[in-house]
């Protein structure tokens, strides 16, 4: 029941402000939906504390260690950026570059967004997982190019037929998947059911599951930006309206990558081999270097902070690959950690760039003298990203690295490396930005910061401390996940 | 050889059928007689999924024949229709180039994927299980198609078409997702078709073309 509600909220949402979405105080009713979002994923992780996992609605939807900190996660996400997007698109409003009708379809595609994301978190069915997923890019390429420049539609497009392509991929993995399935749990609605298949991963059939695990991995990894199919993915945060890139970096990401481990949990079942997490790795370290290398040629600052997404979801990625119980306990802090600091990051960029009325690096200048609460939520969630201590990016990082070390030790030089490259070209460029001349001009409405540090703050507390439960959920998922 | 039944027959009738609508696909330059290739192969995708059901006595599969042709068959078909007309493109027609060369590379791509069937059709328990190679070669022929076209009408066609080749795929390997599944990706198809169709407006307005040449600001350099 109470998985129906999460649900059932961002779609009311949806529905809602496309008919109040024009209304003086359409972006408090946008989050005032987002928050009772948040609060039904709030009682349904009260359960889960208090009654372990379980399966709802004919076994449709399911609860585990695994998705429900990521259900937590994206309400929570989905509520501090509906915030952030208040005064934020009431600014854009003010500089004339949104109308009322296009601010309405944004509010309800938001919402619409956050509904599949939760529907994919939440499935048991991998055939739904698939469509959600589908339904995701559909309700965000419409905000993509909200703005409708030029290079807006071009980012769309670019992520609409490279989303689309690689996602029919999946569909191809999924149609496998459920061919091997349907020769031991028969051809009902049941085959598809991701429990069902977990009870019998170890006698699907090897050759079709392999193959089946290319397609959903290349297809769910273009979704999750893994390189080379990476390139919607700087373009898409760039054009977009910051809130907008905030939850594609904060939220879509991680669901992707959450569809591409729960389809690795099956097939390491079926092969019992290393194939799977072989692949990952190779994707996951691929990505790192990549993204590490763009990063220092960028000169659009979420363009540049797009690139830094990649590189951390292919870390992720090949930290789920390395598997092992502390590699994947890593993978899923940094899952969090990541998703809480990028969210952050956008939110003070995005207001960083409405100051300068440009999103290029060279002129966003001296922001800690027109507004400190800018600079120093710029800076600090920088130096979280940047895996600085005792940040929780740290953390994780540093137990990745640690059990590269033991593992695959020929790994680590190249991840150092990544990581260090990385580190001096973000470093040098949010200096920059922060300190020296201003170039800034007031705002219209007052910048709405009190998300940025409640994120940073949580990822600094998850730093020092993770909280029992919390801890409790990793380290069953790891275990699930192997 | 066995011996295939009549339905069998008829089944890999509409299989070749289908691959001849992919080539044709390949080789259309004009955007009219695309979208009316798309439609055929909407409702040979009906048809069979209707014989498919009516020799494995799966009645699901009736239904989505019938979301097939309705889907597939009318009203995808009718909105690219319409949005041809509405946008003045009736009569384009572009260039493509080297036919021959991407006729090979399609033909290179078939054997391709009837290899990467055989171990899977093998071991499918399905009447259609041959023509799964034939699945995967009109999604790969699509894809093809996806690639060599620069205007954004024909792109969606070959987007959509995939699309098509994939539930053939699908039909022939399992008879068929699951209904919710099918229900679903029916839903995916359509909003993606009504958001395609506001995006060519969107892109004619700040192009003044559909021509995806225009498309080249965003580059890493």
């Amino acid at each position: 029941m109470e998985i129906l509600w999460v649900i059932l909220f961002p779609l009311c949402g949806g529905i809602v402000m496309a008919l109040f979405g024009k209304h003086r105080l359409a972006p408090e009713l946008n989050s005032a939906m987002s928050l009772l979002t948040l609060i039904s994923a709030g009682v349904l992780t009260w359960r889960v504390i208090e009654h372990g996992s379980f399966t709802a609605l004919d076994e449709e939807f399911f609860v585990d260690a695994f998705n429900v900190f990521l259900v937590a996660l994206t309400a929570f996400v989905g509520f501090t950026t509906s915030l952030f997007s208040r005064p934020y698109m009431r600014i854009e409003q003010h500089h004339g570059k949104l109308s009322a009708n296009m601010l309405r379809l944004y509010y309800s595609m938001y919402q619409l967004f956050c509904f599949t994301m939760l529907l994919a978190l939440l499935t048991n069915n991998m055939g739904i997982l698939w469509v959600a997923m589908e339904a995701a890019t559909l309700t965000t390429v419409l905000l993509v190019s909200l703005y409708r420049t030029p290079a807006s539609l071009e980012a769309a497009w670019k992520y609409f037929i490279l989303c689309g392509v690689g996602i029919a991929q999946a569909l191809f993995g999924t149609i496998l998947l459920y061919f091997a399935a349907e020769r031991l749990l028969g051809a009902n609605g049941t085959a598809l059911l991701w429990t069902h298949l977990n009870q019998v991963k170890g006698q699907l059939e090897p050759t079709v599951l392999s193959l089946a695990f290319v397609f959903l991995l290349v297809g769910y990894g273009t979704k999750v930006g893994l390189a080379p199919l990476h390139n919607w993915l700087p373009d898409a945060h760039a054009e977009g309206p910051t809130p907008v890139s905030a939850v594609l970096s904060g939220l879509l990401l991680n669901v992707a990558l959450y569809a591409v481990v729960r389809s690795k949990v099956l097939v390491d079942g079926a092969l019992g081999t290393h194939f799977a997490g072989n692949l990952m790795m190779g994707f996951g370290l691929l990505s790192v270097v990549m993204a590490a290398f763009f990063l220092s040629r960028q000169k659009d600052v979420k363009r540049m902070f797009a690139y830094s997404s990649i590189e951390h979801m292919g870390l992720m990625t090949f930290a789920f690959g390395m598997g092992g119980a502390v590699a994947t306990f890593a993978a899923l802090l940094h899952m969090t950690v990541h998703c809480l600091t990028k969210s952050a990051i956008f939110f003070a960029v995005g207001h960083a760039a409405q100051k300068s009325g440009s999103q290029i690096m060279e002129q966003i200048r001296g922001l800690i003298k027109t507004s400190p609460t800018v600079g120093w939520g710029l800076s600090l969630g920088t130096l979280a990203i940047l895996g600085m201590p005792p940040f929780g990016v740290f953390t994780s990082e540093f137990l990745i690295l640690v059990t590269t070390m033991h593992t695959y030790p020929w790994i680590t030089p190249v991840l150092l490396l990544a990581l260090g490259v990385a580190f001096a070209a973000i470093f040098s460029r949010m200096q920059v930005m922060v300190f020296g001349e201003t170039t800034g001009q007031r705002l219209p409405h007052p910048p709405a910061l009190v998300p940025t540090f409640v994120h940073l703050g949580l990822v600094l507390m998850l730093g020092v401390y993770v909280p029992p439960y919390l801890a409790q959920w990793y380290h069953q998922a790891a275990a699930l996940i192997g | 050889m066995t011996h295939i039944p009549f339905t069998g027959q008829l089944i890999n009738m509409c299989a070749s059928l289908l691959l001849l609508i992919a080539f044709a696909m390949l080789s259309q330059r004009r955007v009219l007689s695309l979208v009316h290739l798309f439609a055929m192969q909407g409702l040979i995708l009906a048809f069979s999924t209707t014989v498919v059901a009516y020799s494995s006595h799966q009645s699901h599969l009736y239904f989505s024949a019938g979301l097939t042709l309705v889907l597939k068959g009318i009203i995808l078909p009718v909105i690219l229709h319409k949005l041809v007309r509405r946008l003045d493109i009736l009569w384009d027609v572009e260039t493509l180039f080297n036919i021959p060369t991407i006729m090979l590379v399609g033909l290179a791509l078939v054997v391709f994927a009837f290899n990467l069937a055989a171990p899977i059709s093998h071991m499918a328990g399905t009447i259609t299980r041959s023509t799964l190679g034939v699945a995967m070669a009109s999604v790969l022929l699509s894809f093809l198609m996806m690639i060599t076209r620069s205007k954004a009408v024909p792109q969606v066609v070959g987007f959509l078409a995939m699309e098509n080749g994939l539930f053939f795929a699908a039909t022939s390997a399992t008879y068929g997702m699951p209904m919710v599944v099918e229900l679903g990706i029916a839903l995916d198809v359509l909003i993606a078709m009504f958001i395609l169709g506001i995006f060519f407006f969107q892109i004619r307005v700040a192009f003044d073309s559909l021509d995806l040449k225009h498309m080249e600001q965003l580059k890493d350099d």
